[in-house]
């Protein structure tokens, strides 16, 4: 195959369109829709619970650490809220996104705006994007979500666990919003009616910003970026890591989500903040089931996928090798072996996306 | 001309659920509301070609199990993100423990 053009308006994207990889329909493991339905039920208090916690914890830190400020001891305080400010928003933003975190609408909605400002999105924008990333996870051409691009650019990713590339691009981005206006690429995908919204959540985010560096000036001090603002670059690196064990180093192009996608166990602490998402597998196979709910899935399904990684360290020292081994060749992946329980791989656009044989028949 | 077709039987949906649905080339789908009553709708998705028939109904809600985009099927009406265009919904009736949905 020829170098991957990842742009969404190049020919990588076209030719998955035009060979059906692109929408097409995926392997999903069969459970009965009785089990499949109690599955997906939504409920509250899960939600509450955490959110409680969740932003309990963040006072609680940012307490100690301004009341311990400037000293060094108030290290570790900020360090900790930052985690739960830059990484944890990343996985209520995608959760209260889908609208799986609470039952209640309102709740979900609430949720998803104040981790859309933690995580530096528009809310507005960042609604209709990730719909792709499930539409055509890891499409080479089609998903504008994929982390690691082939060959990986080792520079950037590390500069990732640091939030860098990412607020980089926002602030350009929320001041275009507030003052000129939708960026053509985002009218691109954002429907007309949504337009007025982006412009007003990048004015609010402006005016919030705005009021802390002038806080911070007033004060002499960069106390109220260690609260609003710096938490998104010292506490990404949670969210970071593991966000790039969702995909990385497995199969593009293909249509069955155990070849392109990552389940790890991870320890009690990384699942609270990455809110279950480790099984990732089971969530983008069956995205209508609740964050709470992703350990049964697992247990209900696990017979069909591969062997789940054992921890992140395990995870990393499988994914890393194989990032190095694309730079030599982008063509390399890791395909993990399935259990005896499980069904074949479904691969029958794989050959055709890499440009080796026609698609098969549906 | 519209018909009258004979989709199912009225126990084939458990309440607050649907099934699928398909005749002449045109799939539905067909609900059983938590209060007894039946609806239908067009079988698809408008946001992509994805059949509806694995959502789950909450209430008057149905949500497209593909990325949760929600409609209220008595109306079609799109209530969330990322469906904006509404569903077409079809008349129904129920007689003698049947349901029959009226097609054009
Ligand atoms: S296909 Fe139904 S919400 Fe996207």
């Amino acid at each position: 195959m020829s170098k991957r053009d990842y742009s969404l308006l190049g020919p990588d994207g076209a030719r998955a369109v035009a060979t059906g990889l692109a929408a097409a329909e995926w392997y999903h493991t069969d459970v009965p829709r009785k089990e499949m339905k109690a599955l997906m039920q939504r409920s509250d208090a899960p939600a509450i619970r955490d959110t409680l916690l969740l932003f309990g914890l963040m006072a609680g830190f940012a307490g100690i650490g301004i009341y311990l400020w400037p000293s060094w001891y108030s290290a570790p305080f900020w360090l900790a809220y930052g985690v739960l400010y830059g990484s944890a928003s990343d996985s209520r933003w995608h959760e209260a996104g889908h609208g799986t975190a609470f039952k209640t609408p309102w709740m979900n909605n609430a949720l998803y705006e104040v981790a859309s400002f933690m995580i530096m999105r528009n809310s507005a924008t960042w609604r209709w994007s990730h719909a792709r990333h499930h539409t055509d996870t890891y499409i080479v051409g089609r998903d504008p979500e994929i982390a690691i691009m082939r060959p990986p650019a080792f520079a950037k990713l590390i500069a990732a666990f640091f939030g860098l590339p990412d607020v980089a691009a926002f602030f350009p981005r929320m001041l275009y919003n507030a003052f000129i206006g939708v960026h053509p690429s985002e009218k691109t995908f954002v429907p007309e009616s949504e337009w007025p919204k982006v412009v007003r959540v990048a004015r609010i985010s402006t005016a919030i910003y705005a009021a802390t560096f002038a806080l911070a000036l007033w004060m002499g001090s960069i106390l109220p970026l260690m609260v609003i603002g710096l938490p998104r670059l010292y506490g990404a690196w949670h969210h970071v890591m593991t966000g790039l064990l969702q995909h990385g180093g497995l199969a593009d192009n293909v249509i069955d989500h155990r070849l392109n996608s990552r389940t790890v166990y991870m320890n009690p602490v990384s699942r609270f903040i990455y809110w279950n998402m480790n099984y990732h597998v089971e969530h983008h196979m069956f995205p209508m089931v609740p964050y709470h709910a992703l350990p049964r899935l697992h247990a209900a399904i696990k017979h069909d996928l591969p062997a789940p990684n054992t921890s992140i360290a395990q995870a990393f020292a499988e994914m890393w090798p194989a990032l190095k081994r694309q730079l030599a060749s982008e063509e390399y992946f890791l395909k993990r072996d399935l259990p005896a329980t499980a069904k074949p791989y479904r691969e029958d656009f794989h050959l055709a996306a890499l440009g080796a044989a026609p698609a098969a028949a549906e | 001309m519209t018909e009258w077709i004979d989709a199912c039987a009225t126990d084939d949906i458990d309440a607050e659920d649907l099934i699928r649905f398909d005749h002449g080339g045109a799939t539905y789908a067909i609900y059983h509301a938590p209060d007894g009553d039946f609806f239908a709708t067009a079988g698809k998705c408008t946001h992509e070609d994805v059949h509806l028939s694995n959502g789950l109904v909450m209430d008057y809600v149905i949500e497209c199990p593909k990325h949760n985009g929600q409609f209220d099927y008595r109306t079609g009406e799109a209530k969330r993100a990322p469906v904006c265009v509404n569903l077409k919904t079809y008349p129904v009736k129920v007689e003698g423990g049947r349901v029959f949905i009226q097609v054009a």
